[in-house]
């Protein structure tokens, strides 16, 4: 079971998840070694590899708000971790649901760092509280690029359909 | 149906959408700046494994402009420009701005004095603040780099969900030394950093039908800072005005406006006769307060420029205020002309010469301190007063700063004390 190894607040924008200084990294391989570069203790927890895939990082509302930059999102997902948050800013959805970041939108969620969280298609199952919180579902506008495991295979996929027609 | 929800539809090929629907607009500009790097990445890997070579749509209707890192600090960087370079002569990529004197500067100023946005486009960017545009009457939104490369391979943007609108109406004349950036603080304050999330502020009312395109692109600049999906001001006489004498249009003009009986999701009433200087305090763009709360502070670094604050009228007034004065001795002020078109007309109207013999230091155009990448960073326990955009944490290069955000003539009143300061006291 999956649990909780990084709690935020409210608000965390894109600048405290991928800092600034290091937009000149692109690449997806190289990015994660960036990722909340500015919190020492958690980014060296990340680069150590002492945190398995599939651990949850917990947000507030409105995570990743800020700049567009996609890096924010391909850090996170070199870690493989799993962004449960009460609700994210618009373009970290959108660049995160283009990359195949998992990312779960839980309006009610009350956890804390270190919890045991069970992540269903419809509730987040706190097992420490055993509180369950229902789970908002991804826009309907973007299921079929999610269906489609990312934005680069769903877009490679209408210009077969194109030329096809 | 509002200004944005026709614009959508026109682009969508449907007569009629409201908020909710799903629709798939074709774009009329693309933008990206040093990002592009990423996005030529994204790109190419669509064609990985398909019979199609990669080929921009329309390669005239995309934008590149170096800003972000300008000239390159680091060799990572110029060899990101290279690429860049490379791709734009390879497509055949029209408007692209490189690091000149000439024709450079801020992507969101650029693409306005170019004439390159006109109402009732869609504009899409791979920047935040793109949200700039919808000062020219266009719906014009941030996005990322892969849907960037996305709309490159394509033209259109997939699935986009018609946003809900808030109208804001704003009443009321500006006292002295108070304009549009306060007025953006104050509703930022009011709403919340998430108060127009996944939604588009339209703005109205007499104050802003007699606002510059100059002040205009402030409020839309800064709508994302609430979490809109974009801002907008319906194009009037005002967008023709600067369509035509400034950006030098002499095509016709697509004027589209909300109709009388739009749905809107809220309205919001601001006027704006009583409104004090407003500043955003650390590090949140919304822990706005009257700047009498906050004066005094002691500042380090102060900073005019940014796609939001670097325009002709922004340095017009902080050059009213700083001719004949010192910046004071414990303090730097650095300060960055949005275009290199912009600094040209600074220095004819002789503002940069009383910036330098203020002891201020006028840098290139381009994106600056702003996002802490490149130049202007602030030492540890420093504090910075910016005409800039943004205060996270962070923000300027060092989490162990500060960065308080406020309007070209507060910049320029605090340089000279040394401490945040009104304007209107001084």
């Amino acid at each position: 079971m999956p649990s909780i190894v990084f709690k935020v607040a409210d608000d965390v924008s894109t600048d405290v998840i991928y800092p600034g200084r290091y937009m000149a990294t692109v690449l997806p391989t190289e990015t994660p070694q960036f990722a909340f570069a500015d919190d020492a203790a958690f980014n060296a927890k990340l680069k150590s590899k002492q945190i398995p895939a599939g651990s949850i990082l917990l947000g507030g509302k409105n995570f990743g708000c800020g700049s567009s930059r996609e890096q924010a999102v391909s850090c996170l997902k070199g870690h493989e971790l799993v962004i449960v948050a009460h609700d994210f800013a618009r373009i970290f959805l959108q660049n995160g649901i283009n990359l195949g970041l998992r990312m779960i939108v839980c309006p009610g969620i009350e956890a804390s760092e270190g919890d045991e969280l069970e992540l269903t298609a419809t509730e987040v199952i706190n097992k420490n509280s055993g509180k369950r919180f229902p789970v908002q579902p991804m826009p309907k506008s973007r299921q079929a690029i999610i269906d489609a495991g990312g934005l680069i295979q769903y877009t490679r996929k209408r210009l077969q359909e194109a030329s096809a027609d | 149906m509002t200004v944005v929800e026709k614009i959508l539809a026109r682009a969508s090929g449907l007569s009629s959408v409201k908020a909710g629907d799903v629709v798939e607009p074709k774009v009329d500009l693309v933008m990206s700046h040093e990002n592009a790097a990423l996005v030529i990445n994204q790109f190419l890997e669509i064609y990985q494994g398909t019979a199609f070579q990669p080929k921009i749509w329309d390669p005239t209707r995309v934008a590149i402009i170096f800003d972000h890192r300008v000239p390159a600090e680091s060799p990572k960087t110029a060899s990101n420009q290279k690429k860049v370079r490379d791709f734009v002569a390879a497509q055949g990529i029209g408007k692209f701005h490189d690091i000149r004197g000439d024709v450079g500067g801020i992507c969101h100023q650029i693409l306005p004095e170019n004439g390159y946005v006109r109402p009732g486009s869609v504009v899409v960017g791979t920047d935040s603040h793109t949200t700039s545009h919808g000062a020219l009457g266009a719906f014009a939104f941030g996005i990322g780099a892969t849907e960037m490369a996305s709309v490159w391979a394509l033209g259109s943007v997939l699935n986009v969900e018609v946003p809900a609108t808030i109208k804001v109406v704003v009443t009321g004349r500006f006292k002295k030394f108070v304009g549009p950036k306060d007025l953006i603080l104050h509703l930022i304050g009011k709403i919340s950093a998430q108060g127009a999330n996944f939604k588009v502020i339209e703005f109205h009312g007499e104050t802003v039908r007699k606002m510059s395109t100059s002040g205009r692109l402030v409020l839309c600049n800064m709508s994302v800072e609430a979490g809109a999906t974009a801002g907008i001001v319906p194009a009037d006489e005002e967008t023709a005005r600067y369509l035509r004498e400034e950006a030098g249009i002499t095509d016709p003009l697509e004027m589209v406006a909300s109709d009388p009986d739009a749905a809107y999701e809220r309205v919001i009433e601001v006027n704006v006769s009583k409104l004090q200087p407003q500043i955003a305090c650390p590090h949140r763009v919304d822990n706005v307060k009257p700047i009498d709360q906050v004066a005094g502070k002691r500042i380090n670094q102060i900073v005019i420029g940014s796609c939001t604050n670097g325009r002709l009228d922004d340095l017009a007034i902080a050059a009213r205020i700083l001719k004949g004065q010192k910046v004071a001795s414990h303090a730097r002020m650095l300060i960055f002309p949005a275009s290199a078109k912009i600094y040209r007309q600074a220095l004819a109207k002789g503002y940069v010469g009383v910036f330098m013999q203020a002891g201020a230091v006028v840098m290139n155009s381009g994106c600056g301190p702003c996002l802490g990448i490149h130049e202007g960073a602030l030492g540890d326990g420093e504090v910075a007063l910016s005409t800039t955009n943004r205060n996270f944490k962070g923000r300027m290069g060092n989490p162990n700063s500060e960065v308080y955000l406020c309007s070209p003539a507060v910049a320029a009143a605090s340089a000279i004390t040394g401490i945040i300061t009104n304007p209107r006291k001084q």
